[in-house]
């Protein structure tokens, strides 16, 4: 219970410290607006009735992707850039607890992208809200963001260990939302991207949104996704562990 | 509590490896410490002084787990720094100098709350502890604030709160002090003796001489990587003992006048310490021989200012243990910041 309310304390005080970044609140102020945007030209001439919603849902999870990608990707760097790594490193507690509400957080830092493109999509282009299941939508949206902070603990704990993270970072944006069928339905890929997609929490986080918007199956998509996101951090746990040890080691845990 | 020692170093070693070089890389190795080995009694005031690069933060930063020691052992209230880290880091509370280390976009409340909940400070226990330490450290009233508009020795008050938010039973402070106004260092020393006073053993290292001769039961100097001596204030000071020291302020000393001076008989340290446009130029000498007309003679066409010649100090024996550990080329020419 005590590690729980840590974890939520914890996350609390990264969201407090990512939201309040002038920078990350200009992105999030406008990003949203050009993703509603792109979203409603790309599917308006569809006439499907969910089909402008289910665009800026997809708009939505991209910017908690992003947010994932680059807050996560970056976490320990940021610590370090901070000169607090060495503070959260030196606690009692297993990296992984110490490290796992910043990657959560950057999860909950994205969802404001997600409210905020649906926002602008209601009120610049009047996209009705009528999920089929909001209920199935909430949750489904809920567990995306966990499930995508542990995902950036895995990406935090191996990116760390690359040298030229930062690079292999940009790199990912653009076609991880793609191969996750964020925006355009996975049926339109190349077939090789199957496995791939298969095997990322995000795109079954994208599938469970989309279901929850247009109808079907909600709750085996948000199952799987949940799997994938705990192997995850399974996997992100061993690696902080080694990631820690490794830095005491090479004394990389300090800027200088 | 098994040991009784709160500190145990034996032969600690710590080698930084490195590649330099882009077309050509070529491995670095730099070692930091080479065989340190000392122990600090449960409740002791322990101070670990040094010049620049000598290995101070090197070895706290061995003791209280974040790096590992290239070889030899340490152990902290009796649990091994490398193979019981977690037991060790329980005991340990650890402040370094500067501005950084704080969650600056955070008030002062929501950093101390974030790493009480990471120390698992019990949450009936941590408003009135939180309370206990903005007292303590003066930061009472403005906890709601956000860091990022503190001044430095408010940043400087908060990190040793933070440090003893666990109540731990071994304190590190490294260079606690540094870019903190006399009166909040004045401040700084008082709750460090307090704390020491009320049992907490206290690792300190520190270049100011003033705060370990006060604070210090006992101090190691610390110089390439080596302990050079260790003892009381009082003990080092004998270092120094059958010396005299002539101070002079001068304006644009050459590097050659330096070593002229470090040439004439009876003249044991020269060291030149810069106060803007000012060079205080200290000349240790045997006691029995007047080296101030010498050392006025040698100075001659250069500016001066005032003449002074006194008894040595601490900071005195510490300029001769560190030149005495230096290269002789190298000691000839010593330049020591120690203000």
């Amino acid at each position: 219970m005590r590690t729980l309310r840590m974890l939520a304390l914890g996350t609390l005080a990264h969201v407090k410290q990512m939201s309040r970044s002038s920078f990350e609140v200009t992105i999030a102020l406008v990003v949203p607006i050009v993703q509603a945007t792109l979203a409603v030209y790309l599917f308006r001439a569809g006439h499907e009735r969910h089909a402008l919603l289910q665009a800026a849902v997809g708009a939505g999870l991209m910017g908690v992707w992003s947010s994932v990608l680059f807050g996560s990707g970056g976490a320990i760097q940021n610590q370090r850039w901070q000169g607090t790594l060495e503070m959260i490193m030196l606690v009692p507690r297993r990296p992984v607890l110490v490290i796992l509400p910043i990657t959560v957080a950057t999860g909950l830092t994205g969802t404001y992208a997600l409210l905020a493109t649906l926002a602008w999509g209601r009120l610049l282009y009047g996209i009705r809200l009528d999920f089929v299941h909001p209920v199935g939508f909430v949750v489904a949206a809920v567990v995306c963001i966990v499930a995508l902070g542990m995902f950036g603990l895995l990406l935090a704990s191996t990116f760390v260990l690359m040298r030229n993270a930062n690079a292999l970072t940009n790199t990912l944006e653009y076609p991880i939302w793609l191969v996750s069928g964020m925006l355009v339905p996975i049926t339109v890929l190349p077939a090789w991207t199957g496995p791939i997609a298969a095997v990322l929490p995000t795109t079954w986080g994208a599938r469970a949104l989309r279901e929850a918007t247009t109808g079907g199956p909600v709750w085996p998509s948000v199952t799987v996704c949940l799997g994938i996101s705990l192997l995850c951090l399974a996997v992100g746990s061993i690696s902080l562990t080694y990631v820690e040890r490794r830095a005491r080691a090479a004394a990389t845990l300090a800027l200088a | 509590m098994g040991s009784d020692y709160a500190i145990e170093a034996e032969g600690l070693r710590r080698t930084y490896r490195g590649r330099t070089g882009w077309l050509r890389p070529r491995r670095t190795e730099v070692e930091a410490v080479r065989g340190v080995s000392f122990t600090v009694g449960r409740g002791e005031l322990f101070g670990l002084l040094g010049p620049n690069g000598a290995g101070k933060t090197t070895t706290i930063k061995m003791l209280n787990t974040l790096l590992l020691p290239t070889s030899g052992s340490a152990r902290v209230c009796g649990h091994d720094v490398v193979r019981q880290t977690r037991e060790v880091r329980r005991r340990i509370g650890y402040v370094f100098g500067g501005d950084r280390g704080l969650y600056d976009r955070l008030s002062a409340l929501d950093n101390l709350r974030y790493f009480a909940e990471l120390y698992g400070v019990a949450p009936r226990e941590q408003k009135r502890r939180i309370a206990e330490l903005l007292e303590l450290v003066g930061l009472a009233g403005r906890e709601r604030e956000r860091v990022e508009g503190y001044s430095r020795g408010m940043r400087q008050r908060l990190h040793i709160a933070r440090g003893l938010l666990h109540s731990p039973e071994v304190l590190f402070l490294d260079e606690p002090s540094i870019g903190v106004d006399p009166v909040a260092a004045r401040e700084l020393r008082r709750t460090v003796g307090d704390l020491a006073a009320a049992g907490t053993t206290v690792l300190l290292t520190t270049h100011y001489m003033a705060e370990a001769d006060e604070l210090c039961d006992r101090i190691a100097v610390i110089a390439d990587g080596r302990i050079q001596s260790l003892g009381t204030p009082a003990e080092l000071r004998h270092h120094a003992d059958g010396r005299r020291v002539v101070e002079v302020e001068a304006y644009g000393v050459p590097e050659a006048a330096v070593g002229a001076l470090r040439g004439l008989p009876g003249v044991r340290e020269t060291a030149i310490e810069e106060r803007g446009a000012l060079q205080l130029l200290t000349v240790q000498s045997d006691a029995h021989v007047d080296v101030q007309g010498d050392i006025l003679r040698e100075l001659a066409g250069i500016r001066l200012g005032r003449v002074t010649s006194r008894e040595p100090t601490l900071e005195d024996a510490y300029v001769a243990i560190v030149n005495a550990a230096r290269p002789p080329e190298e000691s000839r020419e010593a330049i020591v910041n120690a203000a």
